[in-house]
């Protein structure tokens, strides 16, 4: 998932222009790869080629823009964000564009994913350069009717204006335009002339979300649809032995009863499959209803007896493992600079800290579903998905079909978190439809969906610091976490660069337990982790935290080193923002402050948690967050993003607790498990620093920080440093260590 | 199978099914009313919140049996042209982000609303807890509420 550090294009060869058939004009660019010269655009918009362009301008002769957006929208808000941004380019009023999220098409179509936070960072310069593309060749069109030179003509609004003042809307020169030559260069515009980028755009589909119109994976319906439920066993680790289906069967809106298994087993034995697929590995017993209900109803009908296959794991002994792995010696050294163990030695004192988070569903609001309907003609698939081509593609191998027999239609998404880049619901759908051969609709129920979960695994973290002279002379982080490990540059994130002599290890345990990416994948604790050590660090050195921070990136900036790609300036200017935003060490009476500075997913993030304590219970009163995140695309949708990575921060930091005992999940639906409510909810305040630099993500940076900010808080108010999550199960001091 | 009469959004529906079945799936797969979500089936989460009698109802816990005779309102009918104030507010506000829990958040605040028109900032957070946002888009909910609110009033 990690970004390259350059992102260059071929200036305009991803663009290519044609002339509708129905009028009008369409231009097509490919975001990520430069199209091939003999890719050809459709004249009949139902023929667009995804293959060559991922997605497309279509501007009709009344002037009137369609943008087919080309990233999945999961909530993220890149299908208003990513047209604005060629809108801006292309010079017309936000008003008269229209919104349509693209298909799919079937041939090898390449395609951006949503996830990593990264589909505005990729996508800003080809969006840019494409609107400005477009405008440019309307002007010349209009150039070249008028006889005069494009050089005297200029656009505004979706108007073209001459020397002498006679104007001519786009759509009179579309026809025109098509026909043109795609021009070299072209200027894009300077910053502060920006309209649209900078203004807050509202959410493209918010009339049909108020409304209740279709447009989730659950919505979709087709004529003679039928609905399939999935009994998996109830404990990773367990498969499927017998079932009886006699109850289920004689009631009357249950239609059929199978099992499904053997393609996924085959697929996983031939060695192909690199995806996580939670229970792979067993039959499942799927009832086909009439209703969704009746196949909820049928499947609390069947009774199956598993047997247990491999290791039913515990909650207990994954913290058992991790903290003997964390003791062990079965490390991969991921950056080192200087020498560690020499600063430890030598070292006046040592601060040593064990940091540990559970395990965690994703959650959407949303559960798993898709729709598939597999023929022998053809597989079609409707539905939630993250990863669409991925997943045609295992469809096709699954069904040992041509990838062209399969297609893949997006739908909005009731959230994603990470959990929707698997695609295991895809499969199962596909397979189910392919047993029966008729068009059903795979339903989990929220305990099916909690249960079958591809988790943020448990993960701890052991940080060591050398102190000499007054001064952090070394610095020292261990992983263990459970199927993987921090990914990409995540060790040369900050304090990376900062520190004479610096170690990042990781140790892994392989489990049973499916585990995967989760919003902000592994900083999403580690960053709690660090900024909750610096904060303890900082007072063993008896030194002002804020200032500790400053002195740290002032080392990063004399220390250029390629690896880093955070910037120890935008550390230093969010952190400064916070610091003056929140009123941070002028507080009333009662009200106790935590601080959190990090950088992940390419933006820079600090934040400050005011807390009181109720009860002896932490409240969360309010959150400053300050944000550098380059060019702010659309400040509606940035806001969304902010707030909610903070209120999800504070919601899965404090309160959720997830585990296992012997396999089978602790937790399966929201009266046993925690999720964050409004009454829990403070006020998130954004400031951003203002910048004209090339803009980043939002949809993760801003959650990994919160957890240390309240966590240091809750220190301020108590005296307590709390270094397990779920917060608020440890809020007891343990037992005090002396000496 | 039996047979029952269901009054939804002024319509009239005559609908079969087991007695058992909740409202929710009623609505969605048999009346094809879809914008009334599922999310958690045991009235935690709020995303099926639908007005019967005008009170703000949880339709997965409600079995069609109990529910003849009551007028049902869904998000579909809050309003003809979609223009109701808690819709305006919403998108004044612009609080969705992934959007699928909005329909149960609309219809517990337009309930709430309706029965005390100018609520305090407390009265909110209280009148909207039980509704789950798992993208966590309180702070805008809550606005939207106060918005909605000096609309009514």
């Amino acid at each position: 998932m990690a970004p390259s550090k350059k992102m260059t294009f071929s200036r305009r060869s991803f663009l290519k222009s044609s002339a509708l058939a129905s009028g009008g004009m369409i231009i097509g660019f490919n975001l990520f790869n430069a199209c091939k010269p003999e890719a050809k655009l459709p004249v009949d918009l139902s023929a667009l080629n995804y293959n060559d362009f991922n997605a497309f301008i279509k501007i009709s002769e009344e002037g009137k823009v369609t943008i087919f957006s080309p990233n999945p929208e999961i909530g993220q808000g890149v299908k208003t964000s990513m047209p604005m941004i060629i809108a801006e380019e292309l010079d017309v009023l936000w008003e008269d564009v229209y919104v349509v999220q693209a298909p799919l098409d079937t041939k090898n179509y390449t395609r951006q994913v949503a996830g990593g936070s990264q589909s505005i960072r990729f996508g800003w310069e080809p969006l840019r350069q494409t609107g400005a593309t477009a405008k440019q060749m309307l002007v010349n069109a209009a150039a070249a009717r008028w006889g005069v030179d494009a050089s005297e003509c200029s656009a505004k609004n979706g108007v073209i204006t001459n020397a002498k003042g006679d104007k001519l809307g786009y759509g009179d020169v579309v026809l025109e335009a098509a026909g043109l030559e795609v021009p070299e260069d072209v200027t894009l515009k300077d910053p502060k002339d920006f309209t649209i980028i900078g203004q807050g755009k509202g959410n493209v589909d918010i009339d049909k979300i108020i409304t209740g119109k279709p447009l989730y994976g659950l919505d979709y319906k087709e004529e003679g649809m039928l609905y399939a439920t999935v009994l998996r066993p109830p404990a990773f680790g367990q498969i499927l032995e017998s079932f009886d289906d006699s109850e289920a069967r004689a009631l009357p809106g249950v239609v059929d009863v199978i099992t499904i298994g053997e393609k996924v087993r085959a697929y996983n034995d031939s060695g192909k499959n690199s995806w996580t697929m939670p229970m792979s590995g067993t039959d499942k017993v799927v009832v086909i209803g009439k209703t969704t209900w009746d196949a909820m109803k049928g499947k609390k009908a069947i009774k199956a007896v598993w047997k247990t296959e491999t290791a039913l794991e515990s909650s207990e002994i994954h913290d058992k493992v991790l903290l003997d792995l964390l003791e062990g010696n079965k490390f991969n050294t991921r950056r080192q600079d200087g020498n560690v163990k020499q600063a430890f030695a030598n070292a006046d004192k040592v601060l040593e800290r064990v940091y540990e988070s559970p395990f965690l569903p994703h959650n959407c609001m949303e559960p798993m579903n898709f729709f598939a309907n597999v023929s022998p003609e053809k597989v079609r698939l409707v539905g939630p998905v993250q990863t669409p081509e991925a997943a045609a593609q295992v469809v096709a191998d699954l069904l040992e079909r041509d990838l062209e027999d399969v297609s893949i239609d997006m739908t909005r998404m009731g959230g994603g978190f990470g959990r929707r880049l698997y695609g295991d619901f895809v499969y199962e759908a596909a397979e189910i439809s392919n047993a029966i051969q008729k068009p059903i609709k795979l339903v989990s129920s929220r305990e099916d969906d909690m249960t079958m979960g591809v988790y943020r695994p448990s993960s701890k973290y052991k940080i060591s610091a050398s102190i000499k002279s007054g001064k952090i002379t070394g610095y020292h982080l261990k992983e263990a976490s459970i199927n993987g490990n921090m990914y990409g540059l995540i060790p040369n994130f900050f304090p990376a660069g900062a520190i004479e002599n610096y170690q990042v290890d990781t140790a892994n345990y392989k489990s049973n337990i499916t585990t995967g990416a989760w919003r902000a994948p592994y900083t999403n604790f580690l960053a709690s982790a660090e900024q909750s050590f610096f904060d303890e660090l900082a007072e063993e050195l008896g030194v002002d935290r804020v200032q500790m921070h400053m002195d740290l990136l002032d080392n990063v900036k004399n220390n250029p080193d390629a690896n880093i790609e955070y910037s120890p300036e935008r550390l230093q200017g969010v952190l400064q923002l916070a610091i003056e935003k929140s009123n941070w060490g002028k507080t009333e009476v009662g009200v106790f402050q935590g601080l959190s500075v990090y950088y992940c997913h390419n933006t820079h993030v600090a934040e400050v948690a005011d807390i009181t304590m109720e009860d002896g219970v932490p409240s969360v009163k309010r959150v400053t967050c300050a944000v550098d995140c380059g060019i702010v695309v659309n400040p509606f949708g940035a806001m969304n993003q902010i707030k909610g990575g903070v209120l999800d921060g504070i919601g899965h930091a404090m309160y959720a607790d997830f585990g296992f005992v012997d396999g089978v999940p602790k937790s399966n639906n929201f009266d046993s498990y925690q999720m964050i409510r409004m009454g829990q909810t403070p006020q998130v305040d954004v400031h951003f620093i203002e910048s004209d630099i090339d803009p980043t993500g939002l949809g993760e940076p801003t959650l990994p920080p919160i957890g240390a900010a309240v966590a240091n808080a809750i220190y301020a108010a108590t005296g307590n440093r709390i270094n397990k999550q779920p917060l608020i199960n440890n809020l007891e001091p343990k037992e005090k260590v002396l000496g | 199978m039996p047979t029952f009469n269901l009054k939804v959004n002024n319509e009239k529906h005559t609908v079969e099914a087991d007695a058992d079945t909740p409202l929710l799936w009623v609505l969605r797969d048999k009346i094809n009313l879809v914008g009334t979500k599922f999310g958690c089936g045991i009235g935690q989460c709020g995303a099926c919140t639908v007005h019967v009698d005008g009170n703000a109802t949880r339709s997965c816990l409600l079995k069609i049996s109990q529910a003849e005779g009551a007028n049902i309102t869904t998000i579909e009918g809050l309003s003809e042209y979609g223009d109701h104030p808690v819709q305006q507010a919403w998108k004044e506000v612009d609080v969705p982000q992934c959007g699928y829990c909005q329909a149960g958040q609309i219809m517990t605040a337009s309930a709430f609303l309706k029965t005390n028109p100018s609520p305090s900032q407390t009265e909110i957070r209280d009148a909207m807890h039980g509704n789950i946002c798992r993208c966590a888009a309180y702070n805008s909910i809550e606005e939207a509420v106060k918005v909605a609110s000096e609309k009514l009033s």
